[in-house]
């Protein structure tokens, strides 16, 4: 919807409304919920919470304002800069003796494995805007766009951070199959991870293995590793339809659900809305996916097609991958809910994602007059 | 294949196509959610609510008060002591290693009683209190109370104890109680009331047998607990409901005389009311102290138990299994009789009988004997020569009839009921088991080693009482633990000549010239009746007879028998192992206890002058022999 009167000014006006209200209405929602989550208290979460959206809203509009030009220009140097990053990340790690995600540069802790995600999509989209359309079907256009995707996952990968490493490989997938690579990449690439799952599983982390363990039959070990699932089936489960109301979930309160305010914050969420405040959740987050395939659908120029469709995707593929396993139909990967969850990573990424979603949606608007 | 060429039309007609694929997979993912969503909170909700609830409601368990075992008469034999104890939380404890230090200082623990607990201190969770001691002192108890302002956690509470007033008394009778063990715990389904301090379920005898009625129903106090296992909030308790009173057939006092009366022998004494069948005593000695047992009994004090040559640890009266000896004979003529025999019929005896070419010894030359001389002189030869008549199956029905060799329906945790030969039996058992048959075909000198209660014959001490109930009464008495009977049990149908007949000869037994003449009892108008019996260990080896020689090896001393002659009320039978001789060591002590229930103070004037040649009563015996065991365990401890 468009708020066109003569009262608010044009720049005001020009914003995708539609996507802010729907946005808002997620944030609402997490802080609420952080607030019940401490107990009725704005802090520690709540407040902070409520500052680190503005925070990365405000980056977002900003990122709305960068011609695609720009970022165009500027996609492979920032994609570089990042896997150097991480690359450091990993020598850090090794000196150190210890898994290590983290840059620290004294005033702030940078995880380059966040950046990454909407950076292998741009990068993507950028390899395929500049790959004539004759060669999307050979050779060429698929092994220089699969290194820049392999790289990056294989370096999270070993981090190890799977759920992070996942994301990043399906927002670039996602680009490659809308950029229109023949299918039967996929299909065979499919076939073929299907097939290398048990040789997978015998090369997991033992804690990883015994998370897929635990996912399958969560109730084999309730007090221990299946815990999470377990507890949080039950604030989920034990909040019905219409919720133990707020501020009473006994779940969350009374410390049985763990980490029920970052990776569990909808079951402290839907233990006390119900299943009422859970389908309006994924209901809104449904509709901002919604919106930036729309976007990706009517944008102008072949980058802003396939960075849309990618952004969206790992948007999408942020929050269904947490409520799978925040329900028991995913394993425990560690990846928290976006603006819902307490922490800055998951609301950076997708303010970022959100930011040039609604970028790329205002220049396709005023397509015509920047010519 | 080459791919066909590929045009910028190509590519926004497949950019479209495969946008709708995407957006239709992340529709089937988004609809997934909102299933899996509904299925949860709708589907599955009540199951998750009632999770939910059971995570937030949580009981502190206060134990239920276990029910009284009193006797018939309502006198308790096993109650609850209020005592002292200490219990820890440890979710509440702030510093650990300075409280359990103070602890073991003030209450003088063990280092054993500190490592059970640190154990038990880490593998607890949440609310569960770990017990720091029991039956604390009362000096203790109030230094403990006086410093629990420094020691957070520390719960000194008031509990219960199990208290068995005659204490090794009714050990066989009663069992005992004691905290339960992990397979116990595991076998209720890990009920969580078995691991609360303070809890004991009952491990022996009637404690265990009626653990259900005697338990009753735990209370609590209902608190919201947070997962680490903080109080939240304190809910609506839950009242507790003790457990139910169990009234034995017991006479209390005449358990604790025959219990004291059998003094320092390793023997039995049983007697039931002969018309309707309660126990009114069954005592076993030497016993456990059930009192030690239940406060958790000392691994010195148990191997000291166990090796005892008296077997304390053995109920003798079920679990002992004896050749009765001659105390079957009064049975064996009722058999004689339901065969035909003429009670009058006489039998020369010359010492012994004679089948083919080996003579089978009576202890005397009776001369003739009819069936009632036969029973007062105990008379092997009747008994061979007649038993050899009629064939031992006869006699074996008979036995059956009488209780011998049966399995009664009691509350016992286990009997063992012993062997009624016949040959049938036989020659089942040729096939089972060839060590204790070497042949099939029952012989006649089977049958009259079993006419003189030796062979194959194996009984137990209750069915000997049953046997002379059912005798004095001619009644199908059946024996009865638990409350009190008024009504008689039903005829058994026998001819009351026959039984005439057997009570004459067991009356001349006592009170004419027969074996047990010197047990006459004391009481004006009250005459017993009774039949002695001697059991032998081991095989007789040339001369000797059992009646020297080491304790181990001398023959059982046993006593059947019934008062008064003339309107019987009472039944019973004593066994003392190794006691020489029925007349001698048995027949004595049923003759005291008799006269308890006639005469209370004669009974106890003589008890009080054997009690003083023991060198003290059953309770100071017991006492001395509790010191013993703890400086012995004591010794070896800092050994």
């Amino acid at each position: 919807m468009m708020i066109s009167s003569a009262i608010i000014p044009q720049p005001l006006a020009r914003l995708p409304w539609r996507l802010i209200w729907l946005v808002a209405l997620i944030c609402t929602i997490g802080i609420i919920t952080l607030f019940s989550a401490a107990g009725g208290s704005w802090s520690p979460y709540a407040l902070k919470q409520g500052l680190i959206i503005i925070a990365f809203f405000a980056l977002a509009i900003m990122i709305s304002y960068i011609p695609e030009r720009f970022i165009k220009s500027v996609t492979f140097p920032t994609y570089v800069a990042i896997l150097v990053m991480l690359v450091l990340v990993e020598m850090i790690g090794f000196v150190g003796k210890g898994a290590q995600r983290w840059i620290d540069l004294g005033f702030i802790r940078l995880q380059p494995s966040e950046f990454m995600k909407p950076a292998v999509v741009l990068v993507l989209a950028r390899f395929y805007d500049l790959l004539p359309a004759s060669d999307v079907r050979r050779w060429r256009g698929l092994w220089p766009a699969a290194m820049l995707v392999l790289v990056p996952w294989a370096l999270i990968l070993v981090q190890p951070d799977l759920g992070t490493a996942t994301m990043v490989l399906v927002g670039g997938v996602t680009v490659m199959f809308v950029a229109g690579l023949p299918m039967w990449y996929f299909l065979s690439a499919a076939g073929a991870l299907a097939a290398a799952l048990p040789v997978v599983y015998t090369m997991m982390h033992e804690y990883q293995r015994k998370r897929v363990l635990i996912f399958m039959d969560p109730e084999a070990d309730p007090l221990g590793a299946g815990y999470h699932i377990t507890q949080s089936k039950i604030a989920i489960g034990s909040g019905g339809i219409w919720g133990k109301g707020y501020l009473n979930g006994s779940q969350s309160h009374l410390d049985y659900l763990p980490e029920g305010h970052t990776d569990f914050v909808f079951a402290t969420f839907v233990e006390e809305w119900g299943l009422i405040g859970g389908v309006m959740l994924i209901v809104a987050f449904a509709m901002v996916v919604r919106w930036g395939m729309s976007v990706s659908r009517r944008a102008k120029t072949r980058f802003a097609q396939l960075a849309a469709a990618g952004l969206s995707m790992t948007i999408f593929f942020y929050f269904t991958v947490n409520l799978m396993m925040v329900m028991g139909l995913a394993p425990v990967v560690g990846i928290p809910l976006p603006l819902v969850s307490f922490g800055g990573s998951a609301v950076m990424t997708v303010m970022i994602c959100l930011g040039l979603l609604m970028g790329i949606e205002r220049q396709s608007r005023s397509r015509s007059r920047l010519g | 294949m080459k791919p066909s060429r590929f045009t910028a039309a190509h590519q926004s007609m497949t950019f479209s196509r495969r946008m709708m694929l995407v957006g239709g997979a992340q529709a089937a993912f988004g609809g997934v959610l909102l299933a899996r969503l509904g299925y949860l909170s709708i589907a599955q909700s009540e199951h998750y609510q009632l999770l939910s609830e059971s995570n937030r409601v949580q009981l502190i368990i206060v134990p239920p008060r276990r029910g009284w075992i009193v006797d018939r008469a309502g006198k308790p034999i096993a109650i609850n002591r209020s005592d002292f104890r200490v219990d820890i939380i440890p979710e509440q404890v702030r510093y650990p290693t300075q409280t359990l230090r103070a602890l073991a200082e003030t209450l003088k623990l063990t280092p054993d009683d500190v490592d059970r607990i640190i154990k038990e201190f880490k593998a607890s969770r949440g609310y569960q209190p770990v017990q720091i001691a029991e039956n604390v002192p009362y000096d203790q108890y109030a230094a403990i109370t006086v410093r629990l302002p420094e020691m957070p956690g520390v719960q000194p509470m008031r509990g219960f104890s199990r208290y068995y007033p005659t204490g090794p008394a009714v050990g066989h009778l009663v069992g005992y109680v004691g905290a339960a063990n992990a397979k116990e715990h595991e076998a209720e389904g890990k009920n969580p009331l078995l691991v609360t301090p303070g809890f004991k379920i009952g491990k022996e005898g009637i404690e265990k047998t009626l653990e259900k009625n005697l338990r009753g129903q735990p209370g609590g106090q209902r608190v919201e607990l947070t997962a680490r296992g903080k109080l939240v909030r304190e809910l609506e308790p839950k009242p507790d409901r003790s457990g139910g009173t169990i009234q034995l057939a017991i006479d209390a006092g005449l358990q604790e005389y025959a219990a004291r009366r059998l003094g320092e022998e390793s023997g039995s004494c049983t007697i039931i009311d002969c018309l309707t069948g309660d126990v009114l005593c069954m005592a076993s000695m030497p016993a456990y102290d059930p009192n030690s047992f239940s406060d958790g009994i000392g691994q010195t004090e148990w191997r000291m138990l166990s090796e005892d040559p008296r077997k304390p640890l053995t109920n003798k009266i079920l679990s002992s299994l004896y050749p009765p000896g001659s105390t079957i004979k009064p049975m064996n003529a009722l058999a004689l009789q339901a065969a035909g025999v003429d009670p009058d019929e006489t039998i020369h005896c010359p010492g012994g009988y004679r089948l083919g070419n080996r003579f089978f010894r009576c202890l005397g030359r009776h001369g003739s004997v009819n069936m009632r001389r036969a029973i007062a002189k105990s008379c092997n030869t009747y008994f061979y020569a007649m038993g050899h008549r009629v064939g031992y199956d006869r006699i074996a029905e008979m036995a059956k009839r009488m209780g011998l060799g049966q399995k009664f329906d009691m509350p016992v945790v286990s009997q063992s009921f012993g062997t009624v030969p016949d040959s049938a039996w036989k020659a089942r058992k040729y096939k089972e088991n060839r060590r204790i048959v070497e042949r099939p075909d029952w012989t006649a000198s089977d049958t009259l080693n079993a006419s003189i209660g030796q062979g194959f014959l194996i009984l137990n001490p209750l069915q000997l009482a049953v046997m002379a109930a059912r005798i004095a009464s001619g009644r199908d008495v059946q024996p009865q633990l638990i409350g009190v009977h008024k009504q008689p049990a039903p005829l058994l149908g026998l001819p009351p000549e026959h039984l005439d007949a057997v009570r004459g000869g067991m009356w001349e037994v006592v009170n004419g010239d027969g074996t047990a003449g010197a047990s006459r009892l004391q009481v004006p108008g009250v005459e017993m009746c009774g039949k002695t019996g001697t059991a032998q260990v081991r095989k007789i080896v040339g001369s000797q007879r059992g009646q020297s020689g080491d304790w181990k090896y001398r023959d059982h001393g046993l006593f059947v028998f019934f008062a008064p002659f003339d309107k019987p009320r009472y039944a019973g039978s004593v066994v003392i192992e190794h006691g020489l001789g029925g007349a001698r060591a048995a027949a004595p002590v049923a003759k005291d206890c008799l006269t308890y229930l006639f005469d209370q103070p004669q009974a106890m004037k003589r008890l009080a002058e054997l009690e003083t040649q023991w060198g003290g009563t059953l309770l100071e015996r017991t006492a001395r022999r509790q010191a013993q065991f703890d400086v012995i365990s004591k010794a070896n401890l800092s050994a």
